[in-house]
């Protein structure tokens, strides 16, 4: 069987009757975003107020120690680590779909309003019910998915049409973040201050319980997404090619808008909207990877790496400690700036 | 396309809603006051008790009402008219957020408190926003509405993260803060509008000179230059004017988002695409709106008021989500 020359590089894995072709460059690439993020990964446990060498991190992780070493690293600093890994990763899966979905880069659950819509059903639950944790957390989720179901009933016109889909999102978000605005005006201060705190994003507080149920759910979301990603690449082509090969659009189109605001909402509902590596995460892993579309792995990967070092800043390097959405809205903002500035350049 | 004494008679017809408005805002509130008690406290000032609410109270806000809706609405009309976009808001240039960050700065960290020192901090963050948008937007061919677009988008939701980020770490600011960010047009004295006039009175002479030539630059660069439009001129103009009128308007108010999107659209269905006519509209109807609103606001909770900004942006949501479901956004 004669191999088809791309003109680059490519690495076949062959087992039996299954074979895998995969480009080197998104293979080399994943690897050393995986290595990059063991690495902030270690680095950010063995940093805080207690510093411990990477041995201690390492043998800390296999079991090798006991008594205060176990407990800053395994049960302080790992979970808060494991919440940054796994929403980030969540983040950028959920940008990558919502940009190949909607064909468009600057297309973004948290511009399209799902972030405003957990905030404020968040903000109800913290103001009118005084409602404990994991009422917020279900406040959140149900704001979420109440404001993509508005967005896409509101931008159904004979079929769902992306850039109709962004500006409604657009109208939609700045509504519900008027209107978040006054619920913190009309509350108490430190009601106020709480309510804004979340609303910034921040993996303060973050024990394992809420990480292994948020990880589980994120877990079966990725899964359900890499089931949906063969129609998603179809459907890059346009409606019309998608359908020509088989694909049932509207159903795909759906069940990836359901798991890609799903993804988001786990992650806002645990610690409110971390802005900007949805946006971000996809289009670096483009570049990165040198992709034609988007790609899912290294959106993940990049997603993971941005996020724990947005955490890692906010922690460590910042003047006081700042919610780490502060921080991707400013880094991932000032990227986002480059990037449109010479895709700009480049197309006008 | 409406005959000119169609949209002459339109011009009048809205400039007697705007009065009847303005009397009305006067007017209603929390305790409803008599006409005649408006007139003396107008006219005949003496120390009633309904008389101080009228003149300490409603008569400032119905004039900051009308400053405030005139500049965002004409800003709105020049923005559009400038990027072409129809769904482009003042907003969009980060000059909301450029000012709230400069009076976030000037009242969290440099503790300026008083209203007539930080207001000018927000007019030079939305000047500087605006240039910054405008440099970081240029290309080597020349200035392109998208990438400056695009520009201010970034550039507000960067300096939108560091006013939240300043805010966080300083309760103070942040408590005095949020009636501001809300965008209202309550608790602004009369003072603070007088400083920021003369600015939109240049402004207002800007946009109607600068109407002409986005005429011609509606039909596109190329075309309008072929006809003699000096392009370069015509948007450093507009752009001046532009931020003169949302920055003073967001120094005074706060944020008030949506006010600058509806209303040039209303003011092409009603004048055509001719700028001047939608300039003149705009001037008129924004007020309306803004007054209507804030009208609508002191009664829907009562006694608790809902903040202008809130009501536009419930009223303005489902126009732009009207303008984009239908087949054909107004054309520009």
């Amino acid at each position: 069987m004669s191999t088809v020359n791309f003109g680059r590089r490519v690495l076949v894995l062959r087992r039996g009757r299954i074979a895998v072709r995969l480009d080197w460059r998104p293979v080399v690439v994943c690897a050393v975003l995986a290595l990059a993020v063991v690495g902030l990964a270690v680095l950010a446990l063995m940093t805080g107020s207690y510093q411990l060498g990477p041995g201690q991190v390492v043998s800390a992780l296999t079991g090798g120690e006991t008594g205060l070493v176990h407990d800053i690293v395994v049960e302080w600093r790992l979970p808060r680590v494991v919440a940054a890994l796994v929403f980030g990763a969540a983040l950028g899966v959920s940008g990558a779909v919502f940009q190949s979905m909607l064909r468009n880069p600057l297309a973004d659950p948290g511009v399209i309003g799902f972030s405003q819509g957990s905030y404020t059903g968040a903000l109800l639950v913290i103001l009118v019910v005084n409602g404990a944790y994991w009422q917020l957390v279900g406040g959140a989720l149900a704001g979420g998915m109440a404001t993509a179901l508005t967005v896409y009933v509101l931008a159904y016109r004979r079929g769902v049409q992306g850039f109709r889909l962004i500006v409604v999102g657009i109208g939609v978000s700045a509504t519900l973040g008027s209107l978040n605005t006054w619920l913190i005006l009309e509350a108490e201060r430190e009601q106020a201050m709480a309510a804004a705190a979340w609303g910034a994003g921040s993996l303060n507080g973050v024990s394992w319980n809420q990480v292994v149920i948020g990880g589980i759910c994120i877990v079966v979301l990725l899964l359900s997404t890499a089931v949906l990603s063969r129609s998603m690449r179809q459907m890059e082509l346009g409606d019309d090619t998608a359908a020509s090969q088989g694909v049932r659009v509207s159903p795909a189109r759906l069940g990836l808008v359901v798991v890609g605001v799903a993804l988001t909402a786990t992650v806002t509902a645990a610690s409110g909207p971390i802005a900007f590596i949805s946006l971000v995460a996809p289009q670096i892993a483009r570049r990165l990877a040198r992709t034609a579309g988007i790609t899912l792995v290294p959106a993940a990967l990049v997603g993971a790496l941005l996020c724990l070092a947005a955490d890692y800043i906010a922690q460590h390097i910042a003047p006081t400690p700042l919610p780490v959405g502060i921080i991707t809205v400013i880094l991932g903002g000032g990227y986002l700036g480059r990037l449109l500035f010479t895709e700009a350049r480049r197309r006008l | 396309m409406p005959g000119p004494r169609r949209r002459l008679l339109g011009l009048v017809a809205a400039l007697l809603v705007l009065l009847a408005l303005l009397v009305l805002s006067v007017m209603i509130g929390s305790t409803a006051i008599r006409p005649s008690v408006v007139w003396d406290a107008l006219f005949h000032p003496s120390a009633d008790i309904d008389q101080f609410a009228i003149r300490d109270y409603r008569l400032p806000r119905t004039v900051v009402g009308l400053v405030v809706g005139v500049a965002l609405g004409l800003s709105g009309a020049l923005i559009q008219a400038l990027t072409r976009n129809p769904l482009a808001d003042p907003g969009i240039l980060g000059v909301h957020a450029g000012a709230s960050f400069a009076v976030t700065v000037a009242v969290g960290v440099l503790g300026v408190r008083d209203i007539r020192g930080y207001m000018w901090f927000a007019f030079a963050g939305a000047l500087i926003v605006t240039l910054m948008a405008l440099a970081l937007g240029s290309t080597r061919h020349g200035r392109s509405p998208v990438a400056m677009v695009l520009a201010g988008v970034c550039v507000g939701a960067v300096l939108g993260g560091a006013r939240e980020a300043l805010q966080l770490t300083n309760p103070d600011a942040f408590d005095a803060m949020r009636s501001w960010n809300a965008g209202s047009i309550v608790g602004r004295p009369l003072d603070l509008v007088w400083p920021i006039l003369p600015f939109l009175v240049v402004a207002l002479v800007l946009a109607l000179a600068v109407s002409g030539p986005l005429n011609a630059m509606a039909l596109g660069d190329e075309l309008a230059a072929a006809q003699g439009v000096r392009l370069a001129h015509t948007r450093v103009l507009a752009i001046i004017a532009l931020t003169l009128l949302a920055g003073g308007a967001t120094a005074i108010a706060g944020p008030i988002s949506f006010v600058g999107l509806m209303v040039p659209h209303v003011a092409r269905w009603i004048a055509g695409p001719h700028q001047r006519w939608i300039f003149a509209y705009s001037v008129l109807l924004a007020p309306i709106l803004l007054l209507a609103s804030d009208i609508l606001g002191r009664f829907v909770m009562h006694p608790r008021e809902i903040p202008v900004g809130v009501v536009t942006a419930f009223v303005g949501a489902p126009v732009l989500i009207a303008l984009v479901r239908r087949k054909k956004a107004s054309g520009l």
